[in-house]
């Protein structure tokens, strides 16, 4: 017993094998090359994995109340002891964050794997791998911190990582400013997760978790009350939650295992796990209202902005974040654990669809625009059946994992009596199971618009043979300032290859997509499998609640609700997958056939007038735009002529002349000429001798 | 004692000492060229160390012995670094003098 406790606090292999990796292919991954330095990446996520694997059995060694006490921290060393501050680098293995850690360890091994072919042949390989061991170290130092501020370390590690994978492919100016644009949006938040720091060390006078958890009810339920919202703010940031929700999907223009690994399965969760670590500020708080809000509203207007992407990145990018939105829903309303296990199950599916995405782009030479797809299933049999399998887990179809996962969510809101938030739920469910249906239906089936001669089709009639550039559309979202960007690159010079809405059709390329290589398969089966299954993870029967009953120990003292009966438990699930079903043959009922004129899409025709205002996502990035590019800019180029220039110039420069002006007699000493400094020293040191014999001596 | 018939008294020492500080220190003051200023340094350090040896002797303390070794370390790597200046100094500009090497001082001065 005591053995498995001391094996818990070796937690920090976990973190410290993919850090080494980084740190070994930054430095020697040139010289290593391609694909052994992919292969040591990959075996080091592998056996972190393996190692997360046997905290778990350590942990499950413990007895349940044992689980989550505070003798599970390891403190390494002190970290910064600053008077009554005195921060630990420190350790936390508990259910919830071991649990995490199996996540982003398990699915990040296999995207490692998958990169290992879809980076084949890049200049900057041992690179890429030497930044996706790196996002991985600071993902686990962030959920297996044992304090805040190690959180936050891994916190911002994981923002760096996604700011250096989003703009890997920096030579293109779209993906320059994608990674920008993510990393000052989530400054945004991070501001909130200081300001709480703050008011955490101020109200407990320590960061540790430790000591927070249990006290969170000593606080005034105002602070703790500012605490949850500033957390809220800093999730925000991190799992593209309105009104900060706009980087991610520009974050699309990083290579696809980033999307899928950052920007799907792991770090967008970090929000999540943020607030369900600092679940005790929300369990006294009325704070949970609003958290439920922000992820049920974002759950449905992402959802209502994705059925209409043409883009299939981009696509699965507004259902990240509507999924996420129903992570949110559940934290807010308190049910951790449903929270926790869409997690894994969103990982499972998003990371199947992602990386089968990156096998369609890859196979298609390229091109991500789903209205010159089409019919290919024939030609990608494996990336199809995988991609098929994760379409039904995610839009809730029985018994798959997705529909065991977001449906406790959505019973869950209903059985805690948020009937406005169940509402709102369904029909994100229903948004969900459209744009799943649609998204499959145009890349694997109905007429292959990949093809050119097809005549009286005209796929590309009206336009000419012009690659997409989203840089030169009125509606591009990815470039915060087109003013100045236009002038410094030329757009057509190396376009982006994600489409807008509204950008004009593509000219069909007119081969054939091909399945990917062997390396590449083998992980999208793996996760298709998982999101098949991972049900049983969480069955919502009562003996086999197995995920709930583990994590039982972290959320000590959150009340469960069950439903009543069976009954009602039964109603509620297949009442969403009803709706879900509806949403499913709707999509089917438009798209099975594909698209008859590659630039109408039926959906956009059916909506009318709010089709622009889905597809441009209600213009709020557009809007920010055009605030942070006008009125913000002029402010900031005011500060910088008036307040810059004159006061705190002013103030600097005025300082530096106060003295000047003061010193100038004795300016004439520093002559630079060094016999006559000798000089100086030798009178001097004479004179003091003298001093000394003859008045201190005497 | 039988070898020695006489030890030397220790302020020979110091009075050697101080000479040789003497002229160390002035030939830093009155000399215009750095090579021959660098050598009245060492001069003077030497002089220094002299002294320093002699006390420790007198007073049978190891530590003078000591911090004379110090001085031999900080001196030679003194050496190494400011020859190497000097070096580059006389490189860039043929037969300078200590009084043209100035641009330390404030040029609007």
């Amino acid at each position: 017993m005591s053995g498995s406790r001391d094996l818990l606090h070796l937690a920090w292999i976990i973190p410290a094998l993919p850090l080494f990796g980084a740190a070994f292919l930054l430095l020697f991954g040139k010289r290593i090359g391609e694909p052994v330095s992919g292969w040591i990446a990959t075996a080091l996520m592998a056996l972190a994995f393996v190692w997360s694997c046997v905290m778990l059995m350590a942990l499950l060694d413990l007895p349940m109340e044992m689980r989550a006490s505070v003798l599970n921290t390891n403190a390494l060393w002190s970290w910064m002891p600053a008077g009554a501050l005195h921060v630990d680098m420190g350790t936390f293995a508990d259910p919830l964050s071991i649990t995490w850690a199996l996540l982003v360890t398990g699915v990040g091994t296999l995207i490692h794997l998958y990169s290992i072919g879809y980076m084949h042949g890049d200049e900057r390989y041992s690179r890429f791998f030497a930044y996706l061991n790196l996002f991985a170290a600071s993902m686990l130092i962030l959920v297996l911190g044992s304090n805040f501020l190690v959180t936050f370390l891994g916190w911002e590690g994981v923002g760096l990582c996604s700011y250096l994978l989003i703009s890997f492919w920096f030579e293109r100016n779209s993906a320059a400013v994608a990674g920008k644009k993510a990393f000052v949006t989530n400054r945004v938040g991070d501001v909130g997760f200081l300001l709480a720091m703050f008011l955490i060390f101020a109200s407990y006078g320590t960061l540790n978790y430790s000591a927070v958890g249990p006290g969170a009810h000593a606080v005034s339920s105002g602070t703790a009350t500012a605490i949850a919202l500033l957390l809220l703010l800093a999730a925000c940031g991190k799992s593209a939650q309105i009104p900060l929700h706009l980087w991610l999907p520009d974050a699309m223009e990083g290579p696809t295992p980033v999307s899928a690994l950052i920007h799907a399965a792991t770090m967008v969760t970090a929000g999540v796990f943020v607030l369900c670590r600092a679940h005790p500020f929300l369990d006294v708080s009325d704070a949970g209202t609003v958290v439920a809000w922000v992820g049920g509203i974002t759950a449905l207007l992402a959802g209502t902005v994705a059925i209409l992407q043409p883009d299939i990145k981009r696509a699965l990018a507004y259902s990240t974040v509507s999924q996420l939105g129903y992570m949110f829903l559940a934290v807010g309303i308190h049910a951790y654990a449903a929270a926790v296990f869409m997690v894994l199950c969103h990982a499972f599916y998003k990371g199947c669809l992602f990386l089968g995405s990156g096998s369609v782009i890859h196979g298609n030479h390229d091109v991500q625009d789903m209205r010159v797809m089409g019919g290919f299933k024939k030609y990608m049999p494996y990336t199809a059946f995988a991609m098929v399998v994760a379409w039904l887990a995610i839009a809730g179809v029985p018994p798959l994992s997705g529909f065991f996962s977001k449906d406790e969510i959505i019973s869950q809101a209903f059985l805690r009596d948020e009937y406005a938030l169940w509402v709102v739920a369904i029909l994100a469910a229903a948004f969900t199971a459209v744009y799943m249906t649609r998204l499959i239906f145009l890349t694997f089936y109905g007429n292959e618009r990949f093809r050119v001669a097809d005549g009286p089709n005209g796929a590309a009639a009206g336009h000419e043979a012009l690659p997409v550039i989203s840089g030169g559309s009125d509606d591009d979202i990815a470039v915060l300032d087109h003013a100045a960007d236009a002038g410094e690159v030329d757009p057509d010079s190396d376009p982006s290859p994600t489409v807008a809405y509204g950008d004009p059709v593509p000219e069909p390329n007119g081969h054939p997509p091909h399945e990917a290589p062997g390396l590449m398969v083998l992980p999208v089966m793996v996760l298709a499998f998982l999101a098949a299954v991972a049900g049983i993870l969480n069955l919502p029967f009562s003996s086999m609640e197995w995920l709930n009953k583990f994590l039982e120990p972290s959320f000590r003292g959150v009340p469960d609700v069950k439903p009543d009966s069976f009954a009602q438990g039964f109603g509620l699930e297949m009442l969403t997958f009803a709706i879900a079903a509806c949403g499913i043959f709707f999509a089917y009922k438009l798209y099975k056939k594909g698209l008859e004129h590659a630039d109408r899409d039926p959906l956009d025709v059916k909506l009318g007038g709010l089709a622009h205002v889905f597809g441009n996502a209600y213009y709020y990035d557009h809007g920010i735009s055009k605030l942070v590019g006008g009125p913000g800019r002029a402010v900031a180029s005011w500060l910088d002529r008036v307040v810059d220039t004159k006061v705190i110039d002013g103030a600097v420069n005025g300082v530096g002349g106060f003295f000047k002006l003061l010193s100038r007699g004795v300016q004439e000493i520093q002559d630079g000429h060094v016999r006559r400094y000798a000089m100086g020293i030798a009178i001097g040191t004479v004179g003091i001798l003298l001093y000394v014999v003859l008045w201190i001596g005497r | 004692m039988p070898v020695l018939a006489t030890t030397i008294d220790a302020g020979w020492y110091l009075v050697l000492a101080s000479l040789i500080f003497t002229i160390g220190a002035a030939g830093l003051l009155t000399r215009r060229n750095v090579l021959v200023m660098f050598m009245c340094v060492e001069l003077m350090l030497n002089a220094v160390n002299l002294t320093f040896v002699t006390f420790a002797r007198e007073l049978n303390d190891i530590r003078g012995q000591v911090i004379v070794f110090f001085i031999l370390a900080v001196a030679a790597a003194e050496v190494a670094v400011g020859l190497a200046i000097i070096v580059a100094i006389f490189r860039r500009r043929r037969g300078a003098t200590a009084d043209d090497l100035d641009l330390l001082k404030d040029p609007t001065a």
